[in-house]
């Protein structure tokens, strides 16, 4: 038996407000507990809800970066139920009239396919405070911090079909909401959470299979395992005769496997009804068109851009065009030098994307300014180091020694272009070792190696290796 | 409107007011007779007038992002049935 | 002293005929004297009120006084007062000390004003007739074996026994308006979205309103410039120039017509409160007013409507109360569930259990379309009722209540029969409009109240209406013997 995967997600981000959605308070993370619940947060007795503007407005900047229909008019709804988490015994939230319609993403999957991923609506919800496990007498522990701060939940159309899908879709939305600055996307953090419901058909089936849904995974790897874990199980279990439960699970990264919260969920009525502290949010044209003019550049924009702009292949464009600050950066250090652009992309990329990578960091916290890698390439571009050099210099300037001008004057690293000069020096390594020239000459090529290491060892690395080569070349014909 | 009781039990489980054995007659008997009252309402055919959310028919105002609530959780927390830490404690929570 | 209405004193502070501390230390005597038999205050502040009032006669001697400064005021047990017991008249809050004051009472306090204690009140605002208390029920001081009406029977059974010259109520479906009634003294219930929702512990959201309590017509305008305004802390306060709610009710009433709908005198209502009623008609007629025929033909259903609406929002609002952050938790809880479901059924009375179960079933899976749904529309028809009377009437007038006020436990036990007494008043709130009941006669020695509804934020002239009828009745002047 063929088997289809079918897999929706919906993310719930937190959006970078610098208050809650209906109160006052600093959403801030790592605060002291409860330092950031006021009266609302805390369901105290008589307090009532004020909707934060901010917080619709990067709503509607959402649905505008995924060619969305916006709502003019929507509805907030109480959802509710008991725990702890959730002071006021409802959530509020938007059921029947989400402020975001249907939308759609473009993902370009590894094997250079892009695939059109439906969206069907995203809406604005109150995120719950978090418990503490850690046993504080035999009893958990509140903190109402979180309670409150807005989250925009993204719900996608079933139209993933691998988990390699549903990650290269979580990447791009995840860049998305970095890009349109409405969320910092950390998912350590818990600003971007997503929730997988899985479920299998046979292949060249219509039908939708029973699904699961597993619940507040926060990493693309865990989403990735998760999936595979569930389509497994789900499998296993309709091949040994048995039927999918339609159930709330969760993924436990320790043992790499879904568990059923069966529990917690059994048969919650949550009797939506709207919020009659709160009227219908109505936003219209202008307020939209307000919303579109702050709009950056999206990814897609950016990547063909710099494809057409910079010549840049697919690869290059897509990753320099995936995170705003690095596409930034990249087009800061190209305007501020003469070197090509495929030199800078390329020492982005790689040179520097092997540091950020060890130091596990983003280019937000690069070592090195577009400033300062322009100015290096700046002197790679004007000859005044070769390749090999530059990268010396590159390492000085991670390590804090100053920029390119001052670590090359410092270090003696200029390149010497100086024909005369290099002819000196060929002329003294070829007088120095004259077996080698004589093998050389007899037809082992290879020993041309030992020479350019030789000059570059006399020169101290600052012979320009072009010239070199033409130079030794030349002195070796006889 | 006649309620059974076992409906009776189901909203108030979902409602956490637990009724005891003696309690679920008299309970279902009065919330029948409350709901019986309603009952006529039902008959009325009014499908096309529009729900009412606000007498004026108004839209929710806005406010702006900036911070306005601050720090009082000592005050808060004085009347809090247990804390500890700045936690609110409460009986174990099984995820 | 205690006799005198609030525009009287208002005149006696300025005049320094009395002092604050004089006025409130004499209220505080008669509440020593004979709240026991009223049971009308929760709590009663007596060092904090004659510190304040302490404090008022300093600032009239700088000559900073404000006109209501020094007035001695009580404000409703489901207003949160900060520093102070809040208890809605319930075991869950029997141990919460609120940490903030309602924008209500800010704006009393901010005005001078001298907060006497909280008073008593149907449990979380739930009732009609003040018997759903923690604290014990509050009697009528015409009768003491009767009702004062509920649920503000607390403020104003204090009113009536004039142990405090005002005080502030709240009207869901009636509870300013039927206690006005049951004791003979003036109750307003503004236009929704007029007075600040912000610290009035809720009950039903939409329909929930705080409103005066007074000896008068001319007291509930003077109150009214202080608890009326926008406030950015409720979503839904509207946002206007409210003016001075003092200022026409000297107008002459000529001309006015006054609406008269059928259904307000149906069968249902006492003969001899319909008597008195006709009779204040007829003193308008006098007065230059003609009265009209209205229609409001889907009356019947505004009980119904009302009796899903409440509940379904009250059950939800009060979903807070869990025992977890603040007010009553049980002991020893063996895990969660029984922590909320202990807390729960100890916290609460039967009444607000019984409404919390009818808000969750119309609100569940299955029922909400035909019975939630279905209200909302029925809403939208009652206020259509109104807004046609509207046009052929300025104001509407009828019987607050169809009967005069009942024996305590006589309907304890029947909730049916209780709602009933809602007849009159529900519709109003439904529609969200202002309304007032003033003293109207006396049938077998118990109050009887007129109704009158205005059109939205038309309380200057409901004010005028009122205040010119008793300027030619006494009924509002009459204190009872207890």
């Amino acid at each position: 038996m063929e088997w289809e995967v079918v897999i929706g997600l919906e993310v719930h981000t937190q959006l970078a407000t610098k208050t809650k959605l209906f109160e006052g308070s600093a959403t801030a993370y790592g605060a002291a507990p409860n330092t950031q619940a006021g009266l609302l947060t805390l369901a105290m007795p008589g307090v009532l809800p004020v909707l934060n503007k901010e917080a619709v407005r990067m709503a509607v900047k959402f649905g505008l970066g995924v060619g969305a229909q916006i709502n003019y008019t929507s509805v907030f709804e109480r959802k509710n139920y008991f725990y702890p988490d959730l002071p006021k015994g409802y959530q509020i939230s938007q059921f029947v009239t989400p402020i975001v319609g249907c939308g759609h993403l473009d993902v370009t999957l590894e094997e250079g396919i892009t695939k059109r991923v439906g969206i069907t609506r995203a809406h604005l919800e109150e995120d719950a405070g978090k418990s503490l496990h850690e046993d504080f007498q035999g009893m958990s522990g509140i903190d109402l911090n979180r309670a409150g701060i807005p989250l925009l939940e993204i719900v996608s159309e079933p139209d993933l079909r691998s988990a390699k899908e549903a990650v290269a879709y979580l990447k791009v939305l995840h860049a998305l909401v970095r890009y349109l600055e409405i969320s910092d996307g950390n998912m350590q953090e818990g600003s971007f959470r997503c929730d997988v419901n899985v479920s299998v058909r046979p292949k060249g089936s219509e039908e939708f299979g029973t699904r699961t849904e597993t619940k507040n995974v926060n990493s693309f790897r865990f989403v990735e395992k998760a999936i595979h874990y569930e389509v497994a199980r789900q499998i296993a279990l309709i091949e040994s005769g048995g039927t999918v439960v339609q159930e709330t699970r969760l993924y436990d990264a320790d043992r790499d496997e879904t568990r059923s919260m069966r529990g917690k969920e059994e048969a919650n009525d949550y009797r939506y009804f709207p919020d009659p502290d709160l009227l219908p949010v109505v936003i219209d044209k202008d307020f939209v068109a307000a919303i579109q003019k702050t709009l950056p550049e999206l990814p897609v924009q950016k990547r063909e851009r710099f494809k057409s702009a910079y010549g840049l292949a697919e690869y290059d464009a897509s990753v320099l065009s995936a995170y705003r600050e690095l596409g930034d950066y990249f087009e800061e250090v190209v305007s501020l030098s003469s070197a090509s652009a495929k030199i800078c992309a390329n020492w982005v990329m790689v040179e520097l994307g092997a540091v950020l990578n060890k130091l596990n960091a983003d280019i937000t916290q690069s070592p090195i300014t577009a400033k300062q890698l322009a100015g290096l390439m700046q002197r790679i571009h004007d000859d005044t180091v070769s390749g090999k050099m530059a990268k010396t210099v590159f390492e000085a300037m991670v390590a804090g020694e100053g920029d390119a001008d001052a670590i090359i004057a410092a270090r003696g690293l200029r390149q010497v272009t100086d024909t005369a000069a290099i002819e000196k020096w060929v002329e003294d390594v070829l007088a120095a070792n004259p077996a080698q020239v004589a093998e050389y000459r007899s037809g082992k090529d290879r020993v041309f190696g030992f020479f350019v290491g030789q000059v570059m060892k006399i020169s101290k690395g600052q012979a320009n290796p072009q010239q070199l080569n033409e130079v030794l070349l030349q002195k070796l014909k006889g | 409107m006649a309620l059974l009781p076992e409906e009776v039990k189901r909203i108030a489980n979902l409602a956490r007011l637990p009724l005891s054995e003696e309690e679920i007659i008299p309970f279902t008997e009065k919330l029948s007779t409350i709901l019986g009252m309603v009952e006529h309402m039902e008959s009325a055919d009014i499908a096309q007038v529009e729900p009412l959310s606000h007498p004026l028919d108004l839209h929710q105002r806005f406010r702006d992002d900036v911070v306005t609530v601050l720090d009082e959780r000592e005050a808060f927390q004085r009347i809090a049935p247990a804390v500890l830490a700045g936690l609110y404690l409460v009986p174990i929570v099984k995820e | 002293m205690h006799t005198k209405t609030v525009a009287e004193l208002m005149v006696d502070l300025r005049e320094k005929k009395i002092s604050s501390r004089e006025l409130t230390q004499c209220y505080l005597d008669r509440i020593n004297a004979h709240d026991s038999k009223l049971n009308s205050f929760i709590t009663v502040l007596t060092e904090a009120a004659l510190a304040a009032a302490t404090c008022a006669d300093k600032l009239r001697a700088q000559g900073k006084a404000q006109p209501l400064t020094g007035i001695p005021i009580a404000q409703k047990d489901l207003f949160c007062t900060k520093g102070i017991k809040t208890s809605c008249a319930s075991k869950m809050l029997d141990n919460f000390i609120s940490p903030y004051d309602a924008t209500v009472v800010r704006r009393c306090n901010e005005a001078g004003m001298v907060l006497l204690g909280k008073t008593n009140m149907d449990e979380f605002a739930m009732g009609s007739s003040n018997e759903n208390s923690f604290y014990g029920p509050t009697f009528n001081p015409w009768q003491i074996e009767c009702v004062p009406g509920g649920s503000s029977g607390g403020s104003a059974a204090a009113v009536a026994g004039r142990l405090v010259p005002l005080a502030t109520g709240t009207d869901t479906g009636g509870s300013i308006r039927q206690p006005a009634a049951f004791t003979g003294v003036t109750g307003l219930k503004p236009t929704y979205g007029s007075v600040s929702r912000y610290g009035l512990v809720a009950f039903a959201s939409s329909l929930d309103q705080g409103g005066p309590m007074t000896q008068t017509a001319e007291d509930a305008a003077i109150m009214m410039n202080v608890l009326a305004g926008f406030d950015p802390l409720d979503s839904t306060s509207i946002d206007r120039e409210y003016g001075d709610f003092t200022q026409d009710l000297n107008k002459s009433l000529k001309g006015l017509k006054i609406g008269i709908p059928d259904e307000y005198f149906a069968e249902g209502l006492d003969p001899a409160v319909a008597t008195l009623i006709q009779a204040a008609m007829k003193e308008y007629e006098k007065m230059g007013a003609t009265l009209v025929p209205v229609h409001l033909p889907n009356n019947a259903l505004a009980l119904p409507a009302y009796y899903i609406i409440a509940p379904a929002e009250c059950s939800s609002n009060l979903a807070r109360y869990d025992g977890v952050r603040y007010g009553h938790r049980c002991a020893d809880p063996k895990d969660l569930t029984d922590m909320y479901c202990r807390s729960r059924s100890e916290g609460f009375g039967a009444e607000v259990k019984r409404r919390i179960m009818v808000g969750t079933y119309v609100l569940s899976a299955g029922h909400y379309e035909a019975l939630y749904g279905k209200a909302r529309r029925v809403r939208r028809l009652i206020q259509e009722d109104f807004i046609t009377a509207f046009q052929s009437a300025d104001v509407i007038l009828g019987p607050t209540t169809p009967n005069v006020a009942f024996k305590k436990g006589e309907k304890v036990n029947d909730p049916v029969s209780m709602y009933l007494s809602d007849i009159y008043t529900v519709g109003v709130n439904l529609a969200g409009l202002p309304a007032l009941s003033i003293p109207a006669g006396f049938v077998k020695g118990l109050p009887v109240g007129m109704q009158l509804v205005g059109n939205y934020f038309s309380e200057n002239k409901l004010l005028n209406v009122a205040h010119q009828y008793q300027c030619v009745t006494d009924w509002h002047k009459r204190v009872p013997n207890f």
